[in-house]
């Protein structure tokens, strides 16, 4: 076509960029449709940290509580369960808590125990795999997935194993440990969970 | 073509006039002829050629059911589970359009797998049917979403976990895939905003697009005309005087009669299931989802329902950081390449002989090998983890790779017999 003679160079620019200036504004329309599909201001606005009572909780048990939507776990761990994180050191992928510990694990966490107080555990029970929440498997016994299982967590999804600290097991399809979230002691057996004293 | 120059219409009886009109002003016979009744098809059809116009048939009760449903359900996250119980027990008649809806799910799957294999097995992929091979991805592609996104809305605990793991996959893309996540659930966990979506593709925008698919499914084989058995192409032997493929018959009334028999026969195995077994023993309607969703606990057992088994195989299959990636990511990959690979088939495949009443053994045994590794990924991926399961996961996933990866090569090699000229029985 271009080659012929007859075309109107002229008329052929104008087309050219009317095109070009239509496909700008229908991308430009798109926007507010992409938009609206972002959480909303509702969505962004619930988040409140909640607090959780631990007294009732006995040495060996956990307790769930929902915070934003999802589960933290909370462990009383007896003087064994935390012998059976020792043990685990080299069979985890992260002992030390050293991967994105900016996202998963708050300062006061970096510890052996992943905890403010080594008796209790508080973690959000959301597999870092693909966000199933793993069952607890807390007693030292032999499992199907893990003949010498020390206690912890298995997620039923895909068998990603994490022990009694949340660090994941190592060659398992879950790549991180699980969450600490921000959290606070108000009083010995008062938790606040989504914030802690810096905040 | 002028409205004048039609000839009036003259066999049928009293509604001559009406069609001759109708005729003037829309492409009505010309449609009906050029798609039906002198639309020829090869005349050695065979059982597999069921199920094209199966699932059409499936796709036409899924919207129909579809409907129905939408006047009693209710997309949102406190009402939904109570909305579908009442469907089941106070509407009237509730309970069966309900279960032709799930059981209609399932066999859609049944019937588009099928069609697949019969595609293996003929290679109807192959020149000049790529691109119709291409809709017909596009097709299963498109129902996929829209089984994944139906499944969501009974809001029961498979609901919510399955959508859970789904949309975390896309979280495992590198750099954008937290914020792409969050943007496809519309918060920052599975919600009421999630649900409120996941019904509107279901219910208008997969419908849609599934629909103009079909619509360039059915032109595109149309245009190149339907493969059979012998995997030849009938249109090389015309009679000379009127163009028509020698091997060729109408598709009207020939194979409408043919089909509508496939229908009385499938409709008998559909309301066998729906009045005797809707649940299929799990498969069909998993015993996890009569629980109400429960954000804080995901249940025992959890698997996808059965048409997605052997891609969750896959998924769980990778254990291993390679290189400097997660096996997360791989895992990802490889589930996500494990369905687009059909994409390549067309020039994946090199055998001089399309269907494999021509091929040599090499490739009826790499056929063979690939469908036991299809249904075991699909039987472990209805049970739960353990190390051996895993090791046989492993193998059967490098086989349904090395199925593709190594066609080009053996596809030439493999020893073929020469097609017929015309085709046979």
């Amino acid at each position: 076509m271009s080659d012929k003679p007859e075309v109107n160079q002229g008329r052929r620019n104008i087309l050219i960029a009317t095109t070009c200036a239509g496909g700008a504004a229908t991308v430009a329309a798109a926007v507010p449709f992409v938009a609206s599909m972002l959480p909303s201001e509702r969505a962004k606005a619930i988040g409140a940290p909640i607090e959780a009572d631990v007294s009732y909780l006995p040495p060996g048990e956990m307790m769930r509580v929902e915070w934003r939507g999802q589960p933290v776990w909370i462990v009383h761990r007896t003087k064994e369960m935390l012998e059976a994180v020792k043990a685990t050191d080299d069979k985890v992928a992260d002992p030390k808590s050293e991967r994105k510990p900016a996202e998963l694990t708050p300062e006061y966490a970096r510890n052996e125990y992943r905890s403010i107080k080594p008796e209790y555990l508080v973690v959000v029970g959301i597999c870092s795999h693909l966000g199933c929440s793993p069952s607890d498997r807390l007693k030292a016994a032999p499992e199907a997935f893990d003949p010498e299982w020390k206690g912890g967590f298995y997620c039923p999804c895909h068998g990603s194993l994490f022990d009694l600290a949340g660090r994941v097991y190592k060659n398992k399809p879950a790549p991180d440990n699980l969450k600490v979230p921000p959290y606070t002691f108000l009083s010995d057996t008062k938790l606040l969970i989504g914030e802690d004293k810096k905040a | 073509m002028a409205a004048t120059e039609k000839q009036p219409i003259t066999f049928a009886g009293p509604f001559n006039g009406i069609l001759t009109w109708v005729d003037e002003r829309f492409p009505l016979m010309a449609t009906l002829k050029s798609h039906l009744t002198e639309y020829y098809a090869p005349k050695n059809f065979n059982f597999w050629y069921y199920f094209g116009s199966l699932a059409l048939l499936v796709f036409v009760l899924q919207i129909l059911t579809g409907i129905f449903l939408t006047m009693n359900y209710k997309p949102d996250a406190s009402l939904a589970f109570a909305s579908v119980e009442y469907i089941m027990r106070d509407v009237s008649w509730g309970w069966l359009i309900r279960y032709m809806h799930s059981t209609g799910a399932s066999f859609f799957f049944v019937c588009v797998y099928l069609h697949m294999f019969r595609g293996l097995l003929y290679g109807s992929y192959r020149k000049p049917r790529e691109l119709l091979w291409i809709f017909g991805m596009l097709i299963f592609l498109c129902l996929m979403g829209e089984a994944f996104f139906g499944y969501l809305l009974p809001w029961g605990q498979m609901s919510y976990w399955g959508a859970q793991v789904i949309v975390n996959l896309f979280a495992a893309i590198p750099l954008v895939g937290e914020q792409l996540a969050i943007w496809i659930r519309g918060d920052y966990v599975i919600s009421d905003a999630t649900l409120n979506r996941f019904f509107a593709f279901h219910v208008i925008a997969l419908p849609l697009v599934l629909a103009g698919l079909v619509a360039a499914h059915l032109l595109a084989l149309h245009e190149v005309g339907s493969n059979n058995p012998d995997g030849i192409e009938i249109k090389n032997n015309k009679d000379p005087k009127t163009g028509i493929p020698l091997d060729g018959i109408p598709f009207h009334p020939y194979y409408t009669v043919k089909d509508i028999f496939g229908v009385a026969v499938f409709m008998l195995v559909f309301a066998i299931i729906v009045f005797f077994a809707p649940e299929l023993g799990g498969y069909f309607l998993e015993y996890n989802n009569f629980i109400a969703a429960d954000p804080l606990r995901t249940p025992q057992h959890i698997a996808p329902v059965w048409y997605f088994t052997p891609y969750y195989s896959i998924l769980r299959a990778n254990t291993v950081n390679f290189f400097w990636i997660d096996a997360k990511v791989w895992g990802v990959i490889a589930m996500g390449v494990s369905v687009m690979i059909f994409f390549l088939l067309p020039w994946l495949d090199r055998s001089p002989a399309k269907s494999i009443r021509y091929r040599g053994p090499i490739f009826k045994a790499a056929l063979a090998i690939f469908i036991v590794c299809f249904f075991i990924l699909g039987y472990l991926g209805t049970q739960g983890v353990s190390e051996g399961k895993t090791l046989v996961a492993q193998v059967c996933t490098i086989i349904y790779f090395l199925f593709f990866l190594l066609m080009p090569w053996y596809t030439r090699v493999d020893k073929c017999k020469p097609e017929p000229e015309r085709v046979t029985k």
